[in-house]
């Protein structure tokens, strides 16, 4: 038995979580050919590499067919009903920032707050006989914002990609989406509510309840110390 | 968890018992048309319910709750006053994990569609659901939507405000924010000012929303603008009637205590329901009154409503109802009917039987 680490298996998100695990003394390496979705660990007892992408590393952590996992601490949020029963946030590492926000039309002078959002949603549903509509893949996270802040009148639209092109071709006429550098907004000529920010997203490792951990309790504690963060209560 | 034999025999029994009180029994569609339903309900059932596509009829969905569909069905073909009952299973999707929260259940309800006196019909309702589910021994909560609809509609400011403040009195929390804003207690966000001397984006106008829409928008916002604030006087007078929780045979005094003469006809309605109450049997004092009630999980009551639940705070309702009249008024378009009703979960019953 072996605890089974997944990683996202390709791109930056990989190459830096290589490099986190790499300044812990623990490498992680691709094996075999170029495609080949196969690794290595060396430096750590125990520890097994999965290669998965990183869209799929909140449910299998969820099924418990890993044990640990590297990725968006958004994506865990969103993906997963209530994610703290599910996993223990181990450690955020410090990269793949990104902000899940709500953003509109840059030309709506008057809507700059989501009190301005919610009266903008009354007076829209009144004058097109339907919900404000907003375009997002993120819907849990979006509700649960959308209801705790009292925003009504508006309905969730789905949208997995090209989400800033959604108001102009006229599927919705507000998003929640991320965004690191706020560019592909402005060049959809979208703008950020002030008060808009639903979650600060970064890359998080993550260990899994429901996995079985029996028999690994002496590789998680020296894991745990070898990456500098507390053993998670299981 | 009891079985959905033991939920369906738990309600079959109650159904006789609602029959025999003079309701028809009904048992509208399980599959009823998505869209009109979906633009009903608040985006909590919205986001919780099972909606699959047609071939003819286009989306459907499982229904949410009975409500809807009866009210429906007493628009089209119902004789007045109309009283119904009915038993059957309702489908919401579970955003969280738990054991009490199932995703199909059965519910038994008990609807009364009666013009000639509110406040009795809101008493039949619920001593007819109470009385039923008296030996589990739950406690009981009342509440009046209508009296904070009143307090509202009585301030002292422009019809906009108010209009925005009767809105969201089933979002307390912005209720909160938007009676701050209008008391000038939290000053309008930065932007505004410039909005209001007439700044405008130049970036190209994308979207459905027209420039028109945000003219209009932005005349109500200098409308506001102008406004006097509300005074924090009446700020702390609504702030109490929130707040206000006491058995119910009080609750007409401490209502009045409150200073605020524009709920007074809603208190003489409350005082017409409790005496009601009181003549079918019911005891004022174990009754809780909480002006509150119902402000955060019931978006289509809009007077009475009332919650029983077990002791076990992890436990949804026993028994939950109210008074629905402004959704008759959308669905019967043009018509309206006072209506009240009540619901049961079986289930739950038949799981607090087997712990007696």
């Amino acid at each position: 038995m072996t605890i089974k680490l997944g990683v996202p298996s390709k791109g930056r998100l990989m190459e830096k979580t290589f490099e986190w695990f790499a300044e812990r003394g623990i490498t992680l390496r691709r094996t075999g050919s170029e495609r080949e979705y196969a690794g290595a660990v060396d430096g750590a007892e125990g520890v097994e590499l999965v290669l998965l992408s990183a869209g799929e590393i909140p449910r299998e952590l969820a099924a418990g067919r890993i044990h640990m996992g590297v990725t968006g601490s958004d994506l865990v949020r969103d993906k997963l009903a209530d994610w703290e029963t599910q996993v223990a946030e181990l450690a955020p590492m410090g990269f793949g920032h990104a902000d899940l926000i709500i953003a509109v039309p840059t030309c709506w002078a008057d809507v700059d707050t989501l009190e301005d959002l919610d009266a903008a949603a009354h007076a829209f549903r009144a004058a097109h006989g339907f919900r404000l509509r907003i375009a997002t893949k993120y819907h849990r996270l979006v509700r649960e914002f959308l209801t705790r802040e009292g925003v009504a009148d508006y309905q969730l639209v789905d949208s997995q990609g090209a989400t800033e092109g959604t108001v102009k071709n006229l599927t919705a006429e507000a998003i929640a989406d991320i965004t690191s550098s706020g560019e592909t907004l402005r060049a959809n000529h979208l703008k950020i509510l002030s008060d808009g920010l639903i979650h600060q997203s970064q890359a998080t490792l993550f260990a899994a309840r429901a996995a079985d951990w029996q028999g690994q309790e002496g590789a998680l504690t020296a894991l745990a110390a070898q990456l500098g963060v507390a053993p998670p209560r299981l | 968890m009891a079985s959905k034999a033991a939920a369906r025999a738990t309600g079959k029994r109650y159904l006789a018992a609602f029959r025999a009180a003079g309701a028809v029994e009904i048992a509208p569609d399980l599959l009823q048309p998505a869209e009109a339903l979906l633009d009903l309900y608040g985006e909590d059932i919205r986001a919780r319910a099972y909606v699959t596509a047609d071939p003819l009829r286009g989306e459907i969905m499982l229904r949410p709750d009975f409500t809807v569909p009866v009210v429906q069905e007493h628009m089209a073909n119902g004789a007045e006053p109309a009283r119904y009952c009915y038993l059957g299973e309702v489908f919401r999707k579970q955003d969280h994990r738990g054991a009490s929260r199932v995703s199909e259940y059965n519910q038994l309800g008990y609807e009364v569609f009666d013009r000639a006196d509110p406040e009795a019909a809101d008493a039949e309702v619920f001593a007819l659901i109470a009385g039923a589910l008296a030996p589990l021994g739950l406690n009981a909560t009342i509440g009046d939507i209508g009296i904070l609809s009143a307090a509202v509609e009585g301030l002292d400011t422009i019809p906009e405000r108010k209009a925005a403040l009767a809105r969201h009195i089933w979002r307390p929390q912005r209720f909160h924010k938007l009676m701050a804003r209008y008391a000038g207690l939290v000053p309008a966000p930065e932007t505004r000012a410039a909005v209001l001397a007439g700044g405008r984006s130049d970036a190209p106008w994308i979207g459905m929303r027209a420039p028109a829409e945000m003219e209009d928008r932005i005349a109500r916002l200098t409308r506001d603008a102008e406004a006097a604030p509300i005074a924090t006087a009446d700020v702390a007078r609504l702030d109490a009637l929130f707040a206000l929780r006491c058995p119910a045979i009080e609750a007409p005094a401490r209502l009045r205590a409150l200073d605020l003469p524009a709920i007074e006809a809603a208190t003489e309605r409350l005082e017409r329901r409790l005496s009601a109450l009181d003549k079918r049997g019911v005891d004022l004092s174990a009754l809780t009154f909480d002006a509150s009630h119902g402000r955060t999980t019931m978006e289509y009551y809009d007077g009475f409503v009332f919650t029983l639940s077990a002791a076990d705070p992890a436990l949804p309702p026993v028994a939950s109802g109210g008074r629905y009249d402004a959704l008759t008024r959308v669905l019967g378009q043009g018509r309206e009917i006072p209506a009240v009703g009540g619901v049961i979960r079986p289930g739950l019953v038949a799981d607090l039987e087997g712990l007696a």
